[in-house]
């Protein structure tokens, strides 16, 4: 058996203790061990944007962090961004826009575009092809994405 | 026996050998481990690509050592005295891009770095990362060179310093002894009448590897119009980011005319090694050294505040 390293991280405002080997990624930890299955693999090699979340406030790939590497930090996921009173605006506006088909990327989108949001409450068009050039969609196409995201700025 | 399928799962190369994880929080402690493990151990910033190459079998390591919770290793500082910029090995790209200072008197650096992947690969990845990953196609390294940037390197016989042209020596190989590792790159301070630039060639608009890259930096006189020295730098043309030396030195006090940047665009095409790979052929990289290192001329020209003599 690998040795196994005890981490407490904050997720999703919890604070969260669970074990990982080093050699797992969040993705992993958070699909795996915390059962946390929003986030997405697609490529698992830092390409596609399916999992991301937010690392102490700035947008990551969790398939290129290592969950070693969260002990004491704040992790956000697509579970994180909706609140018990409802949906964020982004999921709402992706709804209304009809900003996805079969889904698989939107977790990484929604966390992507929040990230942008935090940042930048009103970004151009522009600014925000730019910010999800690392989100890959398939299938919807892009422009519906970025209207949404457009949408949610503004309301 | 109807309904049984048996499903042979592919190996995707989605789990990585079983490694051992170690942040450290002196530079001092990585010297000595990194001494200690043989050649087993490998520096980690932020992953984006050795996570990868664990993962594909590319690299082995049985140990990873942390060095991004070192403050002196992620810092970017001005030095006091002679104002050249100190970045550290595992400042993340974000942290260099974002840096006002750093965009105000290196336009030229910040050009490559930025094209380092997307937004979460900018808020991981590090210049060090960057060099010591030694890829021909690195962004930031030509971006360096023409900045006549240095690599600091740490190791069990103390420090050297290195110029970046001669940091990589074959693809994904670099000049670090066993036992040495990156800490920081020194970039001096611009000159009067400097600017550089950097830019690269892919078929689309974002997210992609450079099919050919091309860095420049001038030096102007006074008038603007004539060039005291330049340095001219090429990437994904050869199995290492290159210096073209002698296209940069016919430029050192000639006037700023069209005929003379393209004579210097075509002695740096000279030296091009490219080959075809899925990125483009070796012809079209040859074709694109001359086209980018004009345009990289005429807009570090520009930064330098020069005109047409």
């Amino acid at each position: 058996m690998p040795n196994k390293t005890h981490i407490t991280a904050q997720i999703n405002g919890e604070e969260v203790e669970f074990l990982c080997e080093p050699r797992q990624s969040l993705l992993e930890v958070l699909r795996e061990t915390l059962g946390l299955m929003g986030t997405k693999e697609g490529c698992n090699n830092g390409n596609c944007g399916s999992c991301n979340v937010i690392l102490d406030g700035f947008l990551v790939n969790s398939c290129l962090v290592l969950a070693v590497e969260t002990q004491g930090r704040s992790v956000i996921t697509i579970e994180g961004i909706a609140t018990p009173e409802g949906l964020h605006p982004l999921q709402q506006k992706f709804i209304e826009h009809a900003a996805l088909q079969c889904g698989y990327c939107t977790p990484g989108f929604i966390v992507a575009s929040k990230a942008l949001l935090d940042r930048n409450p009103n970004p151009s068009e522009h600014e925000v092809r730019e910010w999800l050039a690392g989100n890959l969609c398939r299938c919807t196409g892009y422009d519906r994405i970025v209207r949404a995201v457009m949408d949610a700025a503004q309301g | 026996m109807a309904g049984i399928i048996a499903f042979v799962v592919p190996d995707t190369g989605g789990d990585m050998q079983s490694i051992d994880y170690i942040a450290l929080r002196r530079t001092e402690e990585v010297v000595s481990i990194l001494s200690s493990q043989n050649g087993s151990a490998k520096i980690l910033c932020g992953g984006t690509d050795l996570l990868v190459q664990l993962r594909e079998g590319r690299r082995k390591a049985g140990l990873v050592i942390d060095i991004k919770n070192i403050p002196a290793l992620t810092q970017i500082t001005f030095d006091s005295q002679d104002g050249g910029l100190h970045i550290g090995a595992a400042a993340s790209c974000h942290q260099i891009c974002s840096d006002p200072n750093v965009s105000k008197q290196y336009p030229g650096l910040v050009d490559g770095i930025r094209l380092i992947g997307g937004v979460q690969i900018q808020n991981r990845a590090s210049v060090g990362g960057n060099l010591c990953n030694a890829s021909p196609a690195a962004d930031s390294i030509p971006a360096l060179i023409v900045l006549e940037a240095s690599c600091n390197i740490t190791g069990p016989n103390g420090s050297r310093a290195i110029p970046v042209e001669e940091f990589c020596i074959a693809p994904g190989k670099n000049a670090l002894q066993a036992g040495e590792f990156l800490t920081s790159i020194n970039v001096p301070a611009p000159k009067e009448k400097f600017g550089a630039h950097y830019l690269r060639f892919i078929p689309r608009n974002e997210m992609d590897i450079a099919v050919v890259g091309a860095g420049a930096s001038v030096v102007l006189d006074e008038s603007g119009k004539r060039f005291i020295a330049a340095r001219i730098a090429l990437g994904a043309v050869a199995p290492t980011p290159l210096l073209a030396s002698d296209a940069g030195a016919f430029l050192s006090g000639k006037e700023v005319t069209r005929a003379n940047i393209k004579e210097a665009a075509r002695m740096a095409q000279s030296i091009a090694r490219p080959i075809t790979d899925l990125r483009g052929t070796a012809e079209h990289r040859k074709h694109l050294c001359a086209v980018l290192v004009e345009r990289a001329l005429d807009k570090a020209i520009e930064r330098a505040g020069g005109h047409f003599a």
